[in-house]
């Protein structure tokens, strides 16, 4: 009899076979993280269920038990079986305990070859995993890399955003008409894209249908690097088997149908029972694995509370920062209304003339807060049919639709808000810190100004929403989840970095056997440490200050607070209403308003719905897409009752205005006009044919012109790539090698394959794709060397390695150096001579001069444009933000409309290199040598001393270059006390959290002019 | 005491009076090569001092101190230096702190800046960071790579690549258990002996002791059974250092393969060629390229001394000089491509598959740029060309967990014991 146990992060297998190769059993259940308890579970199981025939006999004969009578010997339990364990999180176990262990993806290709050998590729998502599994030709296995989010667990965690169980999404998803852009690389990106969707109002069986389509992205764009899925495919594991709708959207994607066999759960479990082939002593493993202590390789941190006393010495503690609370029902004067509509959860407030809380909720946001709202707004309106509202305000995520839906008054963003609140409880609060569902605010304040704020980057986000999914993932509610680890007594050290990689460290500590308590204590200190070191980085404890006001949601949670004490050595504040800190302070905000404009005339009312409108209140979403440009947003067009509409979907203001965008302001778009008169262009004659392919991709942002006019000057035809879009990014992503590589990058490979279409469509000879590496840039002397970085020096040669050319089409990646213009011409006619033929050095000369030139025309007019944009801003009265990062953050799918974002704002835009040229070069700390990089250090220093000119950093995920650079450009700020503010970007589409961070910084630069 | 100076933009120089009152922290990275380099050093008057710790502390120090998303052997040499700064083992005033810089393109040039500035975090401001390079950055009067050194350093680096080589290959096979590590004690304490005495580093005494130590391990009894061979390439720091890559070579080691780490030589000859490409790929001045041919020369010569050695003997892999790698990649990636571990990457890959090691472990720090496109980027074109390669790409962080690690590894193995 052969065992095979497939234990896996979340659940585990077992299959038995007969000696013939029968399949006896197959059974799954979770294990809750109790490995070896389960383990031991389930071989006890089989030794009874496989006892001797005798048992089996007197099973069956049970019916009529009295014919059996005494004779029948007592069962004997199974004694030995070759047993196998697979699956990640039994390996350490079994070779603790002697048991032969097989690697899960190598079972799958075992039970591959027997049950299901004409396969060509296996397709195999788990729980926290997924792989392909290429078995023609060389077998090769790919497994998502440390940085894709899960899989199954991912659909678990955007089936709970949806408030649906996995199963309902797949009916939900049969019924989609349409698909959305969800950022596939990892769950917390598209978390962030879906959250927006729900809160517009967005269909819910087309997010269902889009989340699976994300997942087909990520699993072909992670995994296949570049080699193609075709033939046999296999589907495997849990989500595959239990989610039609997802192999559908597989089957779609990939153009063919695959096939999802019978026991599709079980190819590990299989595997490792046909691998079995060493009789193993059941008792004896059994002994041991009761035996097997956790190896405890883990990194254990002191309990969170070392007795009951100290915990609740700490409760007292924190039960005084409460503020004021009265009676709704018998209260008679002025209230006042705010609304918190969080991506999580929905927070609203009522507040009286003295700042006492009348009435206040708190609710999960399932999704829409429309309706959440207006089910509050009723009862309230029930409870107290004379309530007299003096002022109302929204803020958070859903912060236009509400202030829509029921004509609130006033909007403010979330920052603010919560600064008014913190204020109540400490007038003196140096720092304030916001962890709620899904996002971090950490904000500095100065003088009763915002100084400086942190928001988490996407990827680190999601942590108190983590904390919850991870809790129910455990079988647990999240309040009695973070009890658990208040007295653990060694808490697991997880380490700080995402929450993905918070998965798998959690899988480390299960496969160690460290107990939930444990665990739970762990998570509430890695979630601390994220927002300490990865969003604050405070260079030492006094930076935050002695004054610190903690909040939001996750706050609320008691481990999570000592976390954060101990890790600060501080105590803080943490008001017993932290969760309904951003609604206490639009509360105080419409008040302050409310006062303002009350000096004139008596306690105003506040525009809000009144209880006969909000009776009759509908609210209708219609779908339509945009069409005024070539984003062709899908937008979302909510009407309400009283023909208020509200339109959501939208990256710019032209479905709303009807007005084109104003580009006169705006010097990313001006880029994007010269950049587009480079088009393409037929050979000039003069004796060539060939057409050159430039893709429009990372520093060919800048050298277009350059490297255009240089080969239309030799003759050459030109074709260009174009500015990239969705539909570019997905035509080169199954060849994209590293998954962690920057989105710029990646993007590179779009535009080769369109290059490829274009050159292909001209039918010609000779013709090539032109994309030189470059370790050097042209020297700007503002730094002690050239470079470019690793990745824009040398990603042609990931293009060579990773894309094929079709239709004798060449690519030149030859190593090419412009920077040193006196050997130029003749280094170029070398190269060029190898692939084209009569290819002389005094034309080569000629271009190349004629291109230098051309760089400088274009850097001038980029140059005049900006001089332009300031002269105008400053007659205008208009605030100016340099909007600081590399040439190719021009393009529009790259920058996701942050420029035209900040425009709609009435701030003008001018980029880092149209200033740069403006200062001499001077002493950095740090290691100046890459050339786009001592721009940003250039523009920094530069706008120190102009007035109303602020700069923020335009950043790429995963660009290590620029750990270095944001911690400089930042010193440079505020060595000029300027505000330093950074957006990250990457695929991600939503920019809401871009918005946030704009008008924080507007209104932090509002307040310091306010009070100076 | 002496004096602090600083020069232009601010940094402390390292001043001659330092170099008598100062120790020196060495973080590690190559423990029998270090060992051997050190006495070079201390002989020239330097108090070296290397570090050894190998704690989680390390990390944490590192992610405290560091920017998060700066690369993973930032991290954990900053959190080694602020360990042993906290240890109180050391005079903080009479500390100086010695990295390795070189100035290549790749961000791990910066290295220097993320520690003077993890130096300030800590309230160490006191506390001089010398540049170890040989691109003539941040001069330092206290501290300055003569020829001699430099040539001296050459040797220490010979010795400890021939016996990483040879100790890992007669590991795997040996039929006493520790036979190969008695001999890498052996001759560690010979060598830093007589370097102490400065001798053992002419090229006469060099070569004889090659012979010697190739000798010596060719003379232990093995049993030749076929194993799993693993070649260990990738990022120089997380491929050497064995805290930075969980122990690699030991995981493997107990997994029953002979473990092929290629030396550092090579990587060196790599850093010293790319000067001379650049001149012929983009034009430049003819004194330089003079100078780093004759550097390369010198080497090139080194590196045939311990070729003809090891290669006498047909029970160890046979090396091949640097000149030969670089027509295996050919039609792959660029000579040009310079920064960070460039095109000598894949090179050392495919001459290890080349070698019977088609199994690789290709190690780099998360995010690492570099090998973005010579590491992971290459893997694809390398199996289209070797079709046996069995190749597996591994992040290190610190928030990469061991088992992810180990499972993909083990994956890797599977498909190698395959093929035995």
């Amino acid at each position: 009899m052969k065992i095979g146990l497939d234990i896996g992060s979340t659940t585990i297998k077992s299959v038995v076979l007969s000696e013939d190769g029968a399949i006896l059993y197959s059974h799954y259940e979770r294990h809750f993280s109790q490995i070896t308890a389960k383990t031991i579970e389930t071989l006890k199981g089989l030794r009874e269920r496989f006892a001797t025939a005798g048992a089996v006999q007197e099973q069956g004969a049970s019916a009529n038990a009295d014919a059996a009578g005494a004779g029948v010997h007592p069962a004997a339990l199974l004694d030995e079986a070759e047993l196998v364990i697979s699956g990640s999180a039994g390996m350490g176990m079994a070779e603790g305990c002697g048991i032969p262990f097989i690697q899960e993806v190598y079972a799958s290709k075992v039970a591959c070859e027997k049950y299901a050998p004409d396969t060509d590729t296996i397709i195999e998502l788990g729980g926290e995993d997924a792989k392909i599994i290429f078995l023609n030709g060389a077998m090769e296995a790919r497994m998502n890399g440390s940085c894709a989010g899960g899989t199954g667990a991912f659909i678990d965690q955007m089936a709970g955003l949806l408030n649906v169980t996995a199963g309902r999404m797949n009916t939900l998803a049969e019924k989609s008409t349409r698909l959305y852009t969800i950022a596939s690389r990892c769950g917390v990106f598209a978390k962030s894209d879906i959250q927006p969707l729900i809160n517009q109002g967005a269909e819910k069986s087309d997010i269902a249908a889009s989340i699976f389509h994300a997942v087909v992205n990520q699993t072909i764009g992670g995994l296949a690097q570049g080699r193609a899925i075709k033939g046999h495919v296999l589907y495997l594991g849990g989500p595959l088997t239990f989610l039609p709708e997802l192999r559908k959207s597989f089957d779609n994607s990939l153009g063919l149908t695959g096939v999802c066999p019978e026991n599709s759960l079980y190819y590990v479990a299989l595997g490792a029972a046909l691998s079995a082939d060493e009789t193993i002593n059941l008792s004896e493993a059994l002994d041991r694995l009761s035996h097997f202590e956790a190896a405890g390789s883990y990194q254990s941190l002191p309990p969170l509370f070392e007795s009951e006393e100290e915990y609740e010495a700490f409760k007292a503690r924190h039960q005084k920062a409460d503020v004021n609370h009265g009676s709704l029902e018998g209260y008679n004067g002025p209230a006042y209304l705010g609304i918190d509509a969080g991506s999580t959860t929905v927070k609203c407030v009522v507040m009286g003339e003295d700042h006492e809380i009348l009435d206040s909720v708190y609710l999960s946001n399932s999704g829409n807060p429309v309706p959440i709202v207006q089910s509050y707004l009723t009862g309230l309106y029930e409870r107290k049919p004379d309530i007299h509202i003096a002022g109302s305000a929204v803020t958070g995520y859903g912060e236009d639709i509400i202030k829509n839906a029921f004509s609130v008054d006033h909007g403010l963003v979330e920052t603010m808000a919560h600064m008014k609140a913190a204020q109540t409880f400490m007038p003196d609060v140096e720092f304030i810190i916001d962890i709620g569902g899904q996002d971090m605010k950490c904000f500095k304040i100065r003088n009763s100004v915002i100084d400086n704020i942190y928001l988490n980057e996407a990827c680190s986000s999601g942590c108190g929403s983590f904390l919850q999914t991870f809790a129910g993932a455990l079988g647990y509610s999240p309040e009695e989840f973070s009890r658990l680890g208040l007295f653990a007594k060694h808490a697991v050290d997880l380490g700080s970095r995402c929450t993905v990689f918070m998965n798998s460290s959690v899988k480390q500590a299960q496969k160690d056997g460290v107990s939930t308590e444990d665990i739970s204590a762990g998570l509430s200190i890695s979630v601390v440490k994220n927002a300490i070191y990865k969003v604050i980085r405070p260079a030492s404890k006094d930076e935050l200050g002695k004054h610190i006001v903690v909040q939001g949601g996750t706050f609320l949670n008691d481990a999570v607070l000592r976390a954060f004490e101990r890790e600060m050595e501080l105590e803080v504040v943490r008001p017993a209403i932290a969760g309904l800190m951003g609604a206490y302070g639009c509360a105080l905000f419409a008040k302050e308003r409310a006062d303002a404009a009350a000096v004139n005339a008596d306690a105003g009312r506040s525009g809000i719905i009144t209880k006969e409108e909000l009776a009759g209140f509908v609210h209708e979403v219609k779908s339509v897409n945009c069409g005024l440009c070539s984003n062709n947003c899908r937008l979302s067009i909510n009407t309400f009752s009283g023909g208020r509409t509200f339109i959501a979907g939208n990256r710019c203001e032209r479905p709303v205005t009807k007005r084109k965008v104003d580009s006169s302001n705006n010097i990313y778009k001006y880029k994007q006009e010269l950049l587009a008169a480079y088009g393409d262009t037929a050979p000039a004659g003069k004796g060539r044919t060939e057409t050159i392919g430039i893709p429009l991709g990372l520093n060919n942002y800048e050298l277009l012109p350059f490297w255009h006019k240089f080969f239309t000057e030799l003759g050459f035809g030109v074709c260009v790539s174009g500015f990239s879009d969705r539909k570019l990014y997905l035509k080169g992503q199954h060849s994209i090698p590293s998954d962690t590589v920057c989105f710029p990058a990646k993007m590179v490979h779009g535009h080769v394959a369109e290059l490829i279409d274009k050159l292909t469509a001209l039918h010609g000879n000779g013709n090539a794709i032109f994309y030189p590496c470059m370790s050097f840039n042209f020297d700007d002397k503002l730094g002690d060397n050239n470079y470019n970085c690793p990745v824009v020096a040398y990603y042609p040669e990931v293009i060579a390695a990773n894309m094929e050319m079709p239709h004798g089409i060449r690519l030149i990646t030859d190593y090419s150096g412009p920077h040193k213009s006196k050997h130029f011409h003749k280094k170029m006619t070398e190269l060029l001579s190898k692939y084209f033929d009569g290819i002389s050095l005094p034309e080569v000369k000629r271009a190349a001069r004629a291109a230098f030139a051309e760089r400088e025309k274009y850097l001038a007019a980029v140059r005049a444009y900006a001089d332009e944009i300031i002269k105008n801003a400053r007659s205008e009265g208009r605030k100016i933000i340099v909007l600081a990062g590399r040439p190719y953050h021009v393009d529009p799918e790259i920058n996701h409309g942050i420029d035209t974002l900040i425009t709609s704002f009435g701030v003008s835009v001018i980029s880092e290199d149209s200033v740069s040229h403006l200062v001499k070069r001077f002493p950095v700390k740090v290691l100046n040598q890459w050339m786009y990089h001592s721009r940003l250090y250039a523009a920094a220093k530069y706008i120190g001393n102009v007035p109303n000119m602020e700069l923020v950093q335009l950043v790429s995920f995963g660009c290590g270059l620029d750990a270095i650079t944001t911690d400089e450009v930042r010193r440079i700020l505020e060595s000029y006390g300027k505000i330093y503010t950074q957006i990250k970007i990457d695929e991600i589409t939503n920019l809401g959290a871009v918005k946030v961070r704009l008008r924080s910084l507007l209104a932090a630069l509002e307040q310091r002019n306010q009070y100076g | 005491m002496a004096k602090i100076t600083r020069a232009k933009n601010g940094r402390i120089i390292f001043t001659k009076e330092m170099k008598k009152e100062y120790t020196i922290l060495v973080p590690q990275m190559l423990p029998i090569h270090f060992r051997i380099l050190k006495p070079i050093f201390t002989n020239e008057g330097y108090k070296i001092v290397l570090l050894e710790s190998d704690n989680d502390i390390i990390k944490q120090y590192g992610l405290q101190y560091v920017h998060n998303d700066a690369c993973y052997p930032a991290l954990l040499v900053v959190g080694q230096y602020m360990e042993a700064l906290k240890s109180g083992l050391y005079d903080v005033d009479k500390t100086a702190l010695l990295i390795m810089q070189s100035g290549g393109g790749c961000r791990a040039s910066n290295y220097i800046h993320l520690i003077r500035k993890a130096l300030e975090k800590a309230g160490y401001p006191q506390v001089p960071v010398i540049s170890f390079n040989l691109s003539g950055m941040e001069f330092n009067p206290g501290f300055s790579l003569t020829l001699p050194l430099i040539r001296r350093s050459v040797a220490g680096v010979l010795y400890g690549d021939l016996l990483m080589l040879l100790s890992n290959q007669v590991k795997a096979y040996e039929i006493n258990k520790g036979d190969a590590a008695a001999l890498v004690e052996k001759w560690a304490v010979q060598i830093t002996g007589e370097f102490e005495n400065s001798h053992g580093y002419s090229f006469k005494e060099m070569a004889a002791h090659f012979a010697e130590i190739a000798a010596d391990f060719a003379a232990v009894s093995m049993k030749l059974e076929k194993k799993v061979k693993v070649g260990v390439v990738g990022e120089i720091y997380v491929k050497y250092a064995s805290f930075a890559n969980n122990n690699l070579e030991k995981f493997l080691e107990e997994h029953d393969c002979e473990v092929m780490t290629p030396g550092l030589l090579g990587f060196l000859m790599f850093k010293i060629d790319a000067r001379i490409q650049d001149i012929h790929l983009y034009g430049g001045s003819f004194v330089k390229l003079t100078i780093a041919r004759s550097l390369l020369d010198y080497f090139k010569k080194a590196e045939k001394a311990i070729m003809d050695c090891v290669n006498q003997y047909p029970v160890f892999n046979q090396l091949s000089s640097y000149e030969d790698t670089k027509p295996l990649v050919e039609g792959l990636i660029g000579i040009g491509n310079r920064m960070g571990e460039g095109w000598f990457l894949p090179g050392e890959m495919i001459e290890l598959i080349r070698n019977g090691y088609n199994n690789i472990v290709c190690t780099q720090p998360f995010g690492c740029l570099p090998t973005h496109i010579c590491g992971k980027g290459m893997i694809h074109k390398i199996k289209d060309m070797y079709p046996m390669a069995n190749i597996v790409p591994i992040d290190y962080d610190p928030g990469a967990t061991r088992v992810n690690q180990e499972n993909r590894i083990k994956l890797m193995l599977s498909v190698a014991r395959e093929g035995l």
